[in-house]
């Protein structure tokens, strides 16, 4: 069976002016099914780039990106906009969601832009399940600024997830989130896994990737290392400990 | 589809900038009322033109004397008096496709009746002429073949001069002094109105041809004579049987002028026509001119808009929209803000005409087929000039956009 994802050798050059910059260079990897990785680095080390191609957003300068077994280079930019609305959920740092809107019509975006054809009251429903999903079934008529950065990125979570796609991809996921709301966002994101959707992350806190399952580290462009998660936390557990520290801190003073 | 949806979100863009959406609109509006208003105008001035060439009668030829040039110098139509009444006996007798003829004279006069005087159009004419004019006696009748033989001294009067002589009273059976010659007026005309030229045509007293000849204006010879053609394709050919006619008992060498001239109805028509036509043109480039400034008001603003939202289109890509969904919802927005600006327009428009009708007492029509013209043309200047800015939103690229700050 083909992998999920499968890059070979792939390169993106970035030209500033008269200088090439190389952002991804000689990438080759392969995530299957059900897996749940983070991709780690500091700034400039062109996981930001990577991630961007593997949601399909930007193109490889050259090098294989296959999708499923498909070869994502051939393909023109309406399929492209087809693969990032069915095959994949993205959530971004900043969350991106559509201002004055509400929760459940930025959860709906995707299905309006998809191409099977769900009648407004199935769309309705669809978001309403998957809202709650993420637990936010009672916020659906608020707006994002009416919500905080913790349930804004649940809502992102949940557009995301509305067409059910098979890879979930997220780009600094906890960036602008506190340590509790963070670990609450990967229980999110590790029972999401548990029920068989892939995940790939970017972050680089090194203790957010220890939720995930294999941990690939990159610096300038290039993977410097790639291996499976020793002493994964569990996001529950975590939650309790954090929980019971903090209320000794309270009952301390 | 997702028509709908795309709807539903153009709606609710234009709502967010309320003042934005009303001052770009302004322009369409402004653009689709002046449209509106000077076809309006345009319809309703033609309107009355028609009527008052109808009031002409159908299918009428004027013959009028003169002019003619004696070494060097031309008078006016009218200037020597060239025609006679056998000229229309002749014309009445020899052409077939005539049904009526009139010899003519005109003169104005002071006129006398009780202790009142008036100075109306005095006009001598056939009996036929109540008919080529399609002008009704509303009392008494008019006169006849006889009181033309006899010349008798009988007059049909019109509602402006029966006004100023008689007051609101019968002016039937009573007499009236036309340079000191008392006529009996036999019957009066119904209203009529203005001319094509803006004279009051029901300001006249009119009396056999004979009569205005020998008793009043003491001459031999007619003004003009009028003549119906029995129908309206008959009238090139009486116009050059005419014209013939004439030339031959007036004995006019070939190569040289006519010394009468034969107008007909449509010549007075296409006259007044070209200078409306001119006029609606001016207002009507006036019009097309603010339409297109709208337009160009509305690119400008959708400009601005994708700008102001490229990172919403980064988001709508990012999640699956297509170049053509974002193409689209730009689309609608811009279209929305120009057909709602014609719907305003045509309202302001048409509320313009009813104000100009009833404040001035212009005869303005606003007809429905231009309003929908209007509409349309206001649809299709959004989907012009709203296309750039759209194809623009269309084609960003997700990553560019989505960084965008």
């Amino acid at each position: 069976m083909a992998a999920l994802i499968q890059l070979e050798h792939l390169r993106k050059t970035y030209h500033t002016g008269e200088v090439e910059v190389p952002a991804v260079c000689e990438v080759s990897l392969r995530i299957e099914q059900g897996e749940f990785v983070a991709v780690m680095g500091a700034s400039g080390s062109g996981k930001s780039t990577l991630m961007n191609i593997l949601g399909c957003l930007d193109r490889p300068t050259s090098g294989r990106y296959l999708l499923d077994g498909v070869d994502v280079s051939d393909l023109g930019r309406n399929e492209l906009a087809d693969l990032r609305n069915q095959k994949i959920g993205f959530v971004f740092q900043g969350f991106n969601l559509l201002s004055r809107t509400s929760a459940l019509e930025n959860i709906e975006l995707p299905l309006v832009y998809s191409q099977r054809s769900l009648s407004s009251r199935q769309q309705r429903e669809r978001a309403r399940q998957v809202l709650d999903v993420v637990g936010l079934a009672d916020r659906a008529g608020h707006h994002p600024n009416q919500l905080s950065g913790g349930q804004q990125q649940r809502v992102a979570i949940a557009r995301a997830l509305v067409n059910q796609p098979s890879l979930l991809l997220a780009d600094e996921p906890t960036g602008n989130l506190d340590s509790a709301t963070s670990i609450e966002i990967m229980g999110v994101f590790q029972k999401l896994n548990d029920e068989g959707i892939s995940i790939v992350m970017v972050t680089h806190e090194l203790d957010i990737a220890r939720y995930t399952k294999r941990n690939v580290v990159m610096r300038d462009g290039r993977i410097l290392s790639d291996q499976p998660v020793a002493g994964r936390l569990n996001a529950a557990e975590e939650m309790q400990r954090l929980r019971a520290a903090q209320q000794a801190v309270q009952l301390a003073s | 589809m997702r028509i709908f949806a795309t709807i539903r979100t153009a709606r609710r863009a234009l709502f967010r900038n309320k003042i934005r959406t009303a001052l770009t609109m302004l322009g369409i509006i402004i653009g689709v009322a002046a449209v509106i208003l000077t076809i309006g105008i345009g319809e309703g001035a033609k309107a009355q033109m028609e009527a008052q060439i109808a009031s002409l009668g159908r299918n009428v030829i004027l013959v009028m004397s003169g002019s003619t040039t004696r070494s060097g110098v031309r008078t006016g139509w009218g200037g020597v008096s060239t025609l006679t009444v056998e000229d229309a006996d002749a014309i009445r007798r020899e052409i077939p496709g005539v049904s009526g003829v009139s010899p003519e004279l005109r003169s104005a006069a002071q006129v006398a009746a009780g202790n009142q005087n008036w100075m109306p159009q005095i006009l001598g004419e056939g009996p036929d002429y109540f008919d080529i004019r399609e002008w009704p006696i509303v009392e008494g009748a008019g006169f006849t073949e006889q009181d033309v033989r006899g010349a008798n001294k009988v007059a049909v009067i019109g509602r402006t001069a029966a006004l100023q002589l008689f007051g609101g009273e019968s002016p039937v059976g009573e007499i009236v002094r036309i340079k000191n010659v008392p006529f009996v007026i036999v019957g009066m005309l119904a209203p009529k109105g203005l001319s094509v030229m803006g004279t009051d045509q029901d300001d006249v007293l009119i009396v056999p041809y004979t009569s205005a000849m020998k008793r009043v204006l003491g001459v031999t010879t007619i003004r003009s004579i009028c003549i119906q053609a029995a129908d309206s394709k008959l009238l090139p050919v009486v116009q050059q049987q005419l014209t013939e006619l004439l030339r031959q008992r007036h004995r006019i060498q070939p190569g040289r002028e006519d010394d009468f001239t034969v107008r007909g109805q449509q010549d007075i028509a296409d006259m007044a026509n070209a200078q409306s036509a001119t006029m609606r043109v001016l207002l009507a480039a006036v019009g097309v001119v603010s339409l297109i400034v709208g337009g160009i008001g509305i690119m400008n603003i959708m400009l601005v808009s994708v700008t102001e939202r490229t990172r919403e289109i980064g988001i709508r890509m990012a999640i699956g929209a297509r170049g053509h969904d974002i193409l689209l919802q730009f689309l609608i927005e811009a279209v929305t803000l120009s057909a709602l600006g014609g719907v305003i327009g045509i309202g302001v428009g048409a509320g313009a005409s009813k104000i100009l009708e009833l404040w001035k007492s212009w005869p303005v029509q606003t007809p429905v087929p231009w309003m929908v013209v209007a509409f349309l043309s206001s649809a299709i200047i959004g989907i012009f000039f709203g296309f750039y800015p759209a194809w623009k939103a269309s084609r960003l690229d997700p990553i560019d956009a989505l960084r965008y700050e």
